[in-house]
């Protein structure tokens, strides 16, 4: 029982069923809504300085001590900016796209458990309900593209589509193998069976995942439907102010959202000794987001029959197989030592990604299409 | 067994990155930290000496713009004495010609660079404004003798002499920083 259902039936045996009912999720609604979008200025402010110290620069630190107050100052910034729309796109659409991209985030969080009973809806499909909507966002962004009537907002629509589709079927597949050991959907039980942490069980899988994941968020070195060197800034050209906000904000929310996902699967999301559940997934979720970080600031970008390659070429077959070792082992291997599999599957997890990074360097490194 | 294009590029790219973290940062933060300005800097800005200035305007002639106004009346010991020398630094475009014109080095231009008013007519500098204080430094610009006495300009980044010229180094500007790139 979460801890919004036994408030709901303490306030139950006070209130009328109705505001019984209502009360304990507005409550719950509001106060997730409220850490999200904390977080969010936490991880934009932390990605500046981070990144800042990467490229040898120290990173805003006027504002506040160290610089804290930096993103509310760059917040009250866009508010006041002109809201611009281009005089023959699409208007409603045109105002529409940022919500669309920005909701499905807030949206996610609502399966994602941030103790042992401090989940906003324990849903037995909570994964499968993850992957449903994370890909709402990619509607957003072509409606984004298309309402902008901008050649390169289109162009970048159709990258984004095409990249997502692409992403998703190696995401899902290594999700299956998380939920093949756990041996259920929802997140609460995934996080409670993971005695190992699953990236020590499935190393190749988290590979797979992370990258994933990161394609799906366009973050860099995935970020093809923003690259500025060839189509400006994308989707979001002809957007300013609250509504470009809105994107960007949609961009560290799912930063933020697949950090704790990944966090949640792989990471064994809450467990930790000592420390309060919600201090160790924060401590996973900012070590993930850290790694992002860090492959943004080392990695140039990809072309796109590149992506396409690495997506169906790379990801999806070793997914493919993943799924089938981890299969296998659940199958004819649950009785040994869980230590025993951690050191096979880091064996075949190193083998096959040499295996792969050797497929494809054919033609002196260069990606056929 | 060589892992020339096993993705070892990846890692190796990762690694570098890493080691960044631990680099001292290269910003200068400007209002607090300073970098020394080159010392033959032609700045916003130029320095009168009242007592070298004989008032032969060769200053005012030169000038392009036509920015120098001189006044001057014959004084006692039949020499002129300048009544009045205004530079109009907002159509100054500091080419320097007139500090390398001035016969009895009475004009050299100054070293810094913060001169922004509010007011246009604030950029007219007068006598009084013109001399030698604590904010209006000559920079060597044409003045060999006063270069002599300055220091020398700091850069980012600079090549080690030590190393016989072959390493790149950094400013140091504080304790932490000047480690070898």
């Amino acid at each position: 029982m979460t801890l919004l259902e036994q408030f709901q039936l303490w306030l139950g045996g006070i209130w009328p069923g109705w505001a019984a009912y209502l009360v304990p999720a507005i409550v719950g609604i509001v106060v997730i809504l409220a850490f999200i979008l904390v977080m969010i200025i936490v991880f934009i402010y932390f990605f500046r300085r981070v990144l800042g110290r990467f490229q040898i620069r120290i990173g805003p630190n006027r504002l506040g001590p160290e610089g804290i107050f930096q993103p509310i100052a760059t917040a009250v910034k866009i508010l006041l900016k002109e809201d611009i729309v281009p005089a023959k796109g699409d208007k409603v659409i045109h105002w529409l796209a940022p919500l669309v991209v920005f909701v499905p985030v807030l949206m996610i969080f609502a399966v994602v458990p941030l103790g042992a009973r401090a989940i906003l809806t324990d849903l037995n499909v909570g994964i499968l309900y993850v992957v449903a909507i994370s890909s709402v966002s990619a509607i957003g962004i072509y409606m984004a593209g298309w309402a902008s009537n901008n050649k390169y907002s289109l162009i970048s629509a159709l990258r984004t589509v095409a990249q997502i589709v692409s992403y998703e079927l190696p995401v899902v597949l290594a999700i299956l193998g998380v939920v093949l050991m756990a041996g259920s959907l929802s997140m609460t039980k995934i996080v409670e069976s993971q005695s190992i942490p699953f990236i020590l069980l499935q190393p190749l899988g988290f590979l797979i995942f992370f990258l994933g994941t990161m394609a799906e968020m366009n973050w860099s070195p995935f970020d093809l439907l923003e690259a500025d060197s060839e189509i400006v800034a994308g989707y979001h050209i002809e957007y300013s102010g609250m509504k470009f906000a809105m994107f960007y904000l949609g961009e560290f929310g799912h930063a933020f959202v697949y950090s704790c996902i990944i966090a949640t699967l792989f990471l064994s999301g809450w467990q930790g000794p000592l420390l309060p559940p919600v201090i160790w997934l924060l401590i996973k979720v900012v070590a993930v987001f850290f790694v992002m970080v860090w492959i943004r600031a080392t990695l140039p970008r990809l072309r796109v029959d590149q992506l396409m390659a690495f997506a169906w070429k790379c990801l999806l077959p070793m997914a493919v197989i993943n799924l089938f070792i981890v299969a296998a082992e659940m199958l004819w291997l649950s009785e040994i030592t869980p230590w025993l599999l951690v050191a096979v599957n880091f064996v075949f997890a190193g083998v096959l990604v040499l295996l792969w990074s050797k497929l494809f360097n054919l033609g002196g490194g260069r990606v056929e299409v | 067994m060589k892992f020339e294009r096993y993705g070892i590029g990846v890692v190796k790219g990762m690694a570098l990155t890493f080691k960044h973290l631990f680099r001292p940062p290269i910003t200068v933060q400007y209002p607090e930290q300073k970098l020394n300005v080159s010392r033959r800097i032609r700045g916003n800005e130029l320095v009168w000496f009242q007592d070298k200035c004989t008032g032969c305007a060769t200053c005012a002639k030169s000038c392009p713009q036509g920015n120098i106004v001189i006044v001057t009346h014959v004084g006692s010991e039949n020499n002129y004495v300048v009544d009045k020398f205004e530079i109009d630094t907002g159509r100054c475009m500091f080419c320097g010609l007139c500090v390398e014109a001035c016969p009895f080095d009475a004009l050299a231009m100054g070293r810094s660079y913060e001169r922004a008013q509010h007011r246009r007519r604030q950029l007219i500098l007068s006598k009084e404004e013109l001399q030698l204080s604590d904010v209006r430094q000559p920079s060597g610009y044409a003045r060999p003798k006063i270069e002599a006495t300055l220091p020398k300009q700091s850069l980012l980044i600079y090549w080690d002499r030590k190393e016989g010229g072959q390493k790149l180094s950094w400013l140091a500007l504080t304790k932490k920083r000047g480690r070898g790139v």
